[in-house]
C-alpha cells in the first residue's frame, strides 16, 4: 500500500494538533510550523500528481480493511489535482495571514490546518459517509475561522452560515440513509457497481436520495437558489480565510462531479445522468445572477464574493454539459478560478488596509499608498478573473465555450460572455474609483508618517504574488496542465476502471 | 412498529423544521437539534427494522442486525452533539455582540429598515 496517499490528511492533522498544544507566546513558532506543514502538503500534492499521472487508480485501505467493507482513500488524477490546488491556495493565504491577521484572534493556525485536513479528506475519500465526516471536519473549522477576530458582521453572518450548514448536514445524512437503504453500500465504487442493477421498487427512493445529495452539494457550492449565504459570509470573513474559502465551494463542485459521474453516471441504467439537466439550467441562472450581483455590489469584498458565484456558475455549466471535453475544460478553469479569487480576496484586503475609513467600499476615498504594486496586481487580477486574453481566465473560458455542443452553445455563449462583460464593467468601475478617483495624496502621506498604515510588507506581497502570479504561469503552462486535466476527465469517465481498481480483489476472492 | 417509527421520525423532523425557521436563535438551535434527532432515528432504521436480531459478532444463527447504520448513527450523534454545543455558544455570543437574539440581528423595538 502506498502510504503517500494518507499523508495529505495526516500532515495537517498532526500539525493542527501540535499547534493546539502551544497557543500562547510568540507567534513565530506557530507560523513556522504552519508554513512548514503547508509546504510539506504542497510537496506531497505534487508527488501524488506525479504518482497518478500514469493513469493507475490506487487506493489506501485504512486499517487494512479491504473495500468494499473498510473505509478507503482513493488516488486518481482528479483527487491529486485538487489536493495540490488546495495546498497552493493554502500556502498563499497562510503567507498573507502570517503578516498579522493570525494574531487577531486565537487558534488561527490550528484551525487552518484542521480545515485543510477536512478539505483534503473530502477530495481523497472513496466512501460516501466518509465524505460526510470530512465535510463536517472542514465545516466546523470553517465556522471558527469565519469568526476569527470577532466583530458584529462576522458573528451575524456566521450564525446564518452555521445554521444553514447544520440543516445541510441533516439533509446529507438523510440522503446517505436513503442511498444505503436502497443500494446497500456506501463505498462509491461499490455503489457505482450496484446502481445499474437496482430493482424498480427502489429506483424512486434512490433517485430521491441522489437528488438530496445534489441539494447538499449545491448548498456547499453555492448554486442559484442556495447561494444567498455566500456573499455576506465571504465578505465578512478575514481575508486569508476568505481566500481559503475559495476552495470550499469547489469541494461542493468536486462532490457533484464525483458522485454524479461515477455513481449516477451514464452507466447507471435508469439512474443515469440524474443531476445534469438540473445542474445545467441552474448553473446558467447562477451565472446570470452572479453578473447582476457583481454589477450591483458597493463593496469590493462583496464584489469578489459575487465573482465566486460567477465562477461557480461557469464550473457547474461544465458539469451540466456532461462531456469529457467539458469536464477537462472545467478542471482547468477550476485551478485558475480558485487561485485568482483567493488572490483577489487578499488583494482587496491589502487595498482596504491602505484606504483608511473608506476601506473596501467602492467610494471616493484616500488613495492607496503602493499604487504601482497594488494597481498592477488589481489590473492583472481583474483581467484574469473577467477572462480577458492573455491571462488564464481567457484560456479556461475558451476551452469551456469550445466544449459546448451546438445545442448548448445557444445558451452558454451569450450567458457566459455577458457575465464576463458584467465582470469587466464592474471591475473597471471599481478599479478606477479606488485607484484614480482618490483624494489628496499629501494627507495620506502625513498620516503615514504617524505610522498609521505602513506598506503591505513582504509576507503579504509574497502571498499575493503566489496566488495572482499563478495566472501568467497557468497561461505559460496551459499545454501540460490542460493535457493533465483532460486526462483526469478521461479517467473520470472510465467508471469500469475505477470500479475494477477498487473492487478487483474483492471480486476475484468472491469468484474463487 | 414501522408505522410508529416513521411517524415519530416525521413528527420530530416537522417540529425541527418549524422551529429552525423561527426568527430567534434559541428556537433555531432547538429546531436544528430536533432535526438531527430525527435524522439519527432515520439513519438507524436504514438497515431495516427487526426485533431480536443477533449481533454480527460470532456465528450465531438467525438474522443479524445490520451493524453499519449503528456505526453511522454513532458518528452522526457525536458530530451532532458537537455542532449543537457550538451553535449554542455562537447564539449566546451573538446575543452579547449584537444586543439581540434575533437571527437577523434586529432589535424587537426597532423597525427593520433602520438596522439595514
Amino acid at each position: 500500500m502506498n502510504h503517500l496517499i494518507v499523508l495529505p490528511i495526516l500532515i495537517p492533522l498532526f500539525a493542527g494538533l501540535g499547534l493546539l498544544l502551544k497557543r500562547e507566546g510568540p507567534a513565530l513558532p506557530r507560523r513556522l510550523i504552519a508554513l512548514a506543514a503547508t509546504v510539506a502538503l504542497l510537496v506531497c500534492g505534487v508527488l501524488l500528481m506525479r504518482e497518478s499521472a500514469g493513469g493507475t487508480i490506487q487506493y489506501y485501505a485504512l486499517g487494512d480493511w479491504q473495500p468494499p467493507f473498510g473505509i478507503i482513500l482513493v488516488l486518481d488524477r482528479l483527487s491529486a489535482l485538487m489536493v495540490t490546488l488546495t495546498a497552493l491556495l493554502a500556502l498563499g493565504s497562510l503567507c498573507y495571514a502570517s503578516a498579522g491577521t493570525d494574531e487577531e484572534g486565537s487558534n488561527f493556525h490550528g484551525l487552518f490546518q484542521l480545515q485543510l485536513m477536512g478539505i483534503n479528506g473530502a477530495f481523497l475519500t472513496g466512501d460516501l459517509f466518509n465524505l460526510f465526516v470530512f465535510f463536517e471536519v472542514l465545516l466546523i473549522a470553517s465556522y471558527s475561522l469565519l469568526m476569527h477576530g470577532g466583530g458584529k458582521a462576522r458573528i451575524h453572518s456566521g450564525f446564518h452560515y452555521v445554521a444553514l450548514n447544520l440543516a445541510g448536514s441533516a439533509l446529507f445524512l438523510i440522503g446517505l440513509g436513503v442511498l444505503y437503504g436502497t443500494i446497500g453500500t456506501l463505498n462509491m465504487a461499490d455503489m457505482a457497481a450496484r446502481a445499474p442493477g437496482l430493482d424498480s421498487g427502489r429506483l424512486v427512493l434512490a433517485e430521491a436520495g441522489a437528488m438530496l445529495l445534489l441539494v447538499v452539494f449545491g448548498l456547499k457550492s453555492a448554486i442559484l437558489p442556495l447561494y444567498f449565504w455566500l456573499p455576506r459570509a465571504y465578505a465578512a470573513a478575514p481575508a486569508p480565510v476568505a481566500a481559503l474559502f475559495a476552495i470550499l465551494t469547489k469541494v461542493g463542485i468536486y462532490a457533484i462531479l464525483r458522485v454524479f459521474t461515477l455513481i449516477f453516471g451514464p452507466q447507471a441504467g435508469s439512474l443515469a445522468n440524474l443531476a445534469q439537466p438540473w445542474v445545467w439550467w441552474l448553473a446558467l441562472a447562477t451565472l446570470a445572477l452572479g453578473g447582476v450581483g457583481v454589477l450591483s455590489s458597493r463593496d469590493l469584498r462583496t464584489q469578489v464574493a459575487y465573482l465566486i458565484i460567477i465562477s461557480v456558475g461557469t464550473l457547474l455549466a461544465g458539469i451540466g454539459m456532461n462531456s469529457i471535453d467539458a469536464h477537462g475544460a472545467l478542471l482547468y478553469y477550476m485551478v485558475h478560478t480558485t487561485l485568482i479569487t483567493g488572490g483577489l480576496f487578499l488583494l482587496v484586503d491589502s487595498i482596504a488596509r491602505q484606504r483608511g475609513k473608506a476601506g473596501a467600499r467602492i467610494v471616493r476615498g484616500r488613495s492607496v499608498q503602493q499604487v504601482a504594486l497594488l494597481g498592477t496586481l488589481f489590473f492583472i487580477a481583474a483581467l484574469t478573473v473577467a477572462g480577458v486574453p492573455p491571462f488564464s481566465g481567457a484560456v479556461g473560458k475558451a476551452l469551456l465555450l469550445q466544449a459546448a455542443t451546438p445545442g448548448q452553445q445557444v445558451w452558454l455563449w451569450p450567458i457566459l460572455l455577458s457575465s464576463s462583460l458584467a465582470a469587466i464593467v464592474a471591475l473597471s468601475r471599481s478599479g478606477s474609483t479606488v485607484f484614480w478617483r482618490a483624494s489628496g495624496n499629501e494627507r495620506s502621506e502625513a498620516r503615514d508618517n504617524n505610522g498609521d498604515t505602513p506598506g503591505i510588507g513582504a509576507l503579504r506581497t509574497l502571498g499575493l504574488l503566489l496566488l495572482i502570479g499563478a495566472s501568467p504561469l497557468l497561461v505559460a503552462f496551459a499545454g501540460p496542465l490542460s493535457a493533465y486535466t483532460e486526462a483526469a476527465a478521461d479517467q473520470l469517465a472510465d467508471h469500469e476502471a475505477y470500479i475494477q481498481a477498487i473492487l478487483e480483489r474483492h471480486r476475484t476472492e468472491g469468484d474463487s | 412498529m414501522e408505522a410508529l417509527f416513521s411517524m415519530t421520525t416525521g413528527v420530530l423532523a416537522a417540529c425541527g423544521l418549524f422551529l429552525a425557521l423561527r426568527g430567534r436563535t434559541f428556537p433555531v438551535v432547538v429546531g436544528l437539534t430536533l432535526l438531527s434527532y430525527a435524522v439519527n432515528l432515520f439513519l438507524f432504521s436504514m438497515g431495516g427494522l427487526d426485533t431480536g436480531g443477533a449481533v454480527v459478532l460470532g456465528d450465531k444463527g438467525g438474522p443479524h442486525a445490520d451493524p453499519l447504520p449503528q456505526a453511522l448513527v454513532l458518528t452522526a450523534i457525536v458530530i451532532g452533539f458537537a455542532m449543537t454545543a457550538f451553535s449554542v455558544i455562537l447564539a449566546m455570543r451573538a446575543r452579547g455582540d449584537l444586543g439581540s437574539d434575533h437571527v437577523n440581528g434586529n432589535r424587537v423595538d426597532e423597525p427593520r429598515e433602520e438596522r439595514s
